[in-house]
């Protein structure tokens, strides 16, 4: 009797657990190795974000089943998938271009999902209606695929993939296809259905503002393998690469701390409120840089180095100077500003940060 | 005054060089050869018409001989047509779509039929498929089926010849589509076949109409493997290349009229074409 009330808690322990995405992808393809694992609960929003050619969009393909695994396995709700062709997973794809369907109206690009899913036409295409209507596509059900702007051809795509009813949904790069406009617009309504949708969400994207509006889980992917993950603020906080550090609009080094004092990699220091030992990174925003033409005497900052300016440019409506020299950096000016410097690249300057404005973890 | 004048400078100095440019464009050594090449083209065509013996036309064209072989032509090039497109299409996907070992070869023996000349096709397929043939003797035997020398006979012989057009012309607009709208019904759950069916054929579709017309117009003109293999019979196998050839021994003036039934066919083909190709594009 107590044993079988033991099994049933465990059972009960169990499924939960065993709902939603339990990957680890392998895929080989020449010199090219992905392998990145990745696990999600119902509900999930994943961002896989990474610079190009990191393998985001294969392993996005591998979860559909469109590239076979090399290695690894693939579990959905408790289901082995790794072997499964692509039309019998439970798998809805958005893909970058949206791939409609150009000779179908946008009503029968949604009823395709349901058709191939056994229900009549007539079914099908009641069912592609409710999706179409949820969107606010209603007046634009009858329209061909060329007839529709990238917004509203975004959201036939959406519907036509949640239209299957697929307990993972993927979204390749879903808003890279749109002007900065409707970017905006399209972006928040996304993250509205995306919030509704009960299942696993996968998005591909190379945007971080994107995958950080959209995703509660962020997994930074460079060259096949998974270098950070955590929630958005996690990341924006304390990037671990370059690439995150410059998608987030940091500087950031890799030091040794010894107390306030980080000894970085290129040879300067960098005096940090934080009181840390060993390695550690050390990160600051451009807008805390400072920079000044003669050696600064009189200056609070406790931090400042001889640079180099190596570039400039327009950054919104500031100048972003690209230092070289003692610590390579960069550094966010007023136009003003940057006249009164008579910044050219070449020229010497002294950049100060404030330590209270770097910010030091552990490595 | 002198405005005008100016004016007149100014256009002398920009259409000058222009002038010259263009004369410099077609250079003698290249022009008259062009021009005699389109006067070949052209002038056996003109010469047909200035022949045609307009005044009997009617009789001519209303002869029964003529009808009989216009509509066995008509009726053998679409079967043959049909034939192509049931078999050549999924060829072509074959051939476009699916690694496997050896497609080269398998694509260059497709190919075959368009340089092979027809009488030799028209031999090849008595071989197979002759009374005596490596296949025709059991179809023959078991079946009772005769393919050789019937209407029959005339379908298989032009659909031998037209059905590389339609294969090479599909695989070709094949290779162009995007199969990335394949993978994307497959993850909305069609099988390989029916996307396939419902989105790669539509997706295609002006290239497979543009291969059927060739082929089309491929075996309404075909001559030499159809009298080789299926005989030269007044309303069985008797198609219009053999009503012509035939007339021009006995009665020069039936040639030309059926050549000029022909000779419009083909221009109504080729209108056709350039339209499906103009709205395809």
């Amino acid at each position: 009797m107590s044993d079988v009330e033991k099994k049933t808690i465990s059972y009960d322990v169990q499924a939960p657990s065993a709902d939603g995405l339990d990957a680890r992808l392998v895929v080989e393809r020449g010199s090219f190795r992905l392998d990145v694992a990745l696990s999600a609960k119902p509900g999930d929003v994943v961002a896989l974000l990474g610079p190009n050619g990191a393998g985001k969009t294969t392993a996005l393909r591998a979860l559909a089943g469109l590239v076979p695994l090399t290695d690894g396995h693939l579990r959905l709700d408790g289901t082995e998938l790794d072997r499964t062709p692509p039309e019998s997973r439970p798998v809805g794809v958005v893909f970058q271009d949206y791939l409609l369907f150009p000779h179908l109206t946008a009503l029968d690009n949604v009823a395709f999902g349901p058709r191939c899913h056994g229900a009549s036409k007539g079914e099908a295409r009641a069912q592609a209606a409710v999706w179409l209507d949820r969107m606010g596509l209603t007046t634009h059900a009858s329209a061909k695929p060329r007839r529709l702007s990238g917004g509203q051809a975004q959201r036939v795509a959406l519907a036509r993939a949640l239209a299957t009813h697929p307990r993972l949904l993927l979204l390749d790069e879903p808003l890279a296809a749109l002007d900065a406009r409707t970017r905006l617009d399209v972006r928040a309504q996304l993250r509205r259905h995306l919030a509704d949708f009960e299942a696993v969400a996968v998005l591909v994207t190379h945007d971080p503002l994107d995958a950080m509006v959209l995703a509660d889980h962020l997994v930074v992917v460079e060259e096949g393998r998974v270098v950070q993950q955590g929630t958005p603020a996690d990341i924006a906080r304390h990037p671990r690469t370059d690439y995150i550090a410059h998608l987030v609009g940091l500087n950031l080094y890799r030091g040794q701390a010894d107390g306030h004092t980080v000894h970085v990699e290129s040879g300067s220091t960098v005096t940090t409120t934080e009181h840390l030992t060993g390695p550690v990174f050390v990160a600051f925003p451009p807008s805390a840089v400072t920079l000044h033409r003669d050696r600064p005497t009189g200056s609070s900052a406790r931090n400042f180095w001889r640079c180099e300016v190596a570039g400039l440019e327009t950054h919104g409506d500031q100048i972003r100077v690209a230092l070289g020299g003692e610590l390579p950096l960069a550094a966010d000016l007023t136009t003003v500003a940057a006249a009164e410097l008579d910044l050219h690249a070449g020229a010497v300057v002294w950049a100060t940060v404030k330590a209270a404005q770097t910010h030091a973890y552990p490595a | 005054m002198t405005s005008p004048t100016k004016a007149g400078a100014a256009d002398t100095l920009t259409g000058g060089p222009r002038r010259r440019h263009a004369y410099r464009g077609a250079p003698l050594p290249l022009l008259v050869p062009a021009l005699i090449g389109l006067a070949f083209l052209v002038l056996p065509l003109v010469a047909l018409l200035i022949r045609a013996p307009w005044s009997s036309m009617p009789d001519l064209l209303t002869s029964t001989e003529v009808w009989q072989a216009l509509q066995l032509s008509l009726v053998c090039a679409t079967a043959a047509t049909a034939v192509s497109l049931v078999i050549g299409v999924p060829l072509a996907w074959l051939l476009a779509r699916v690694e496997f070992p050896g497609r080269g070869l398998v694509r260059a023996l497709v190919t075959l039929p368009l340089v092979l000349p027809p009488v030799v096709g028209g031999v090849a397929l008595l071989m197979a498929l002759g009374r005596n043939g490596v296949v025709g003797k059991w179809l023959d035997a078991w079946f009772g089926i005769t393919l050789p020398f019937t209407t029959t006979g005339v379908v298989i012989a032009e659909a031998f010849v037209a059905m590389p057009f339609l294969v090479i012309s599909v695989e070709g607009t094949l290779r162009a589509a995007d199969p990335r709208y394949e993978e994307a019904a497959q993850t909305l759950g069609a099988s390989r076949f029916t996307a396939f069916r419902r989105v790669t054929l539509p997706l295609i579709a002006p290239g497979v109409a543009a291969g059927a017309v060739l082929a089309w117009a491929r075996a309404l003109g075909e001559f030499g493997a159809t009298i080789t293999f299926a005989g030269n019979f007044p309303g069985r196998t008797q198609t219009m290349p053999l009503a012509v050839y035939l007339a021009l021994q006995n009665d020069p003036e039936a040639a030309i009229a059926l050549s000029l039934v022909l000779l419009a066919v083909s221009i109504a083909v080729l209108a056709g074409l350039r339209d499906r190709w103009m709205t395809a594009s």
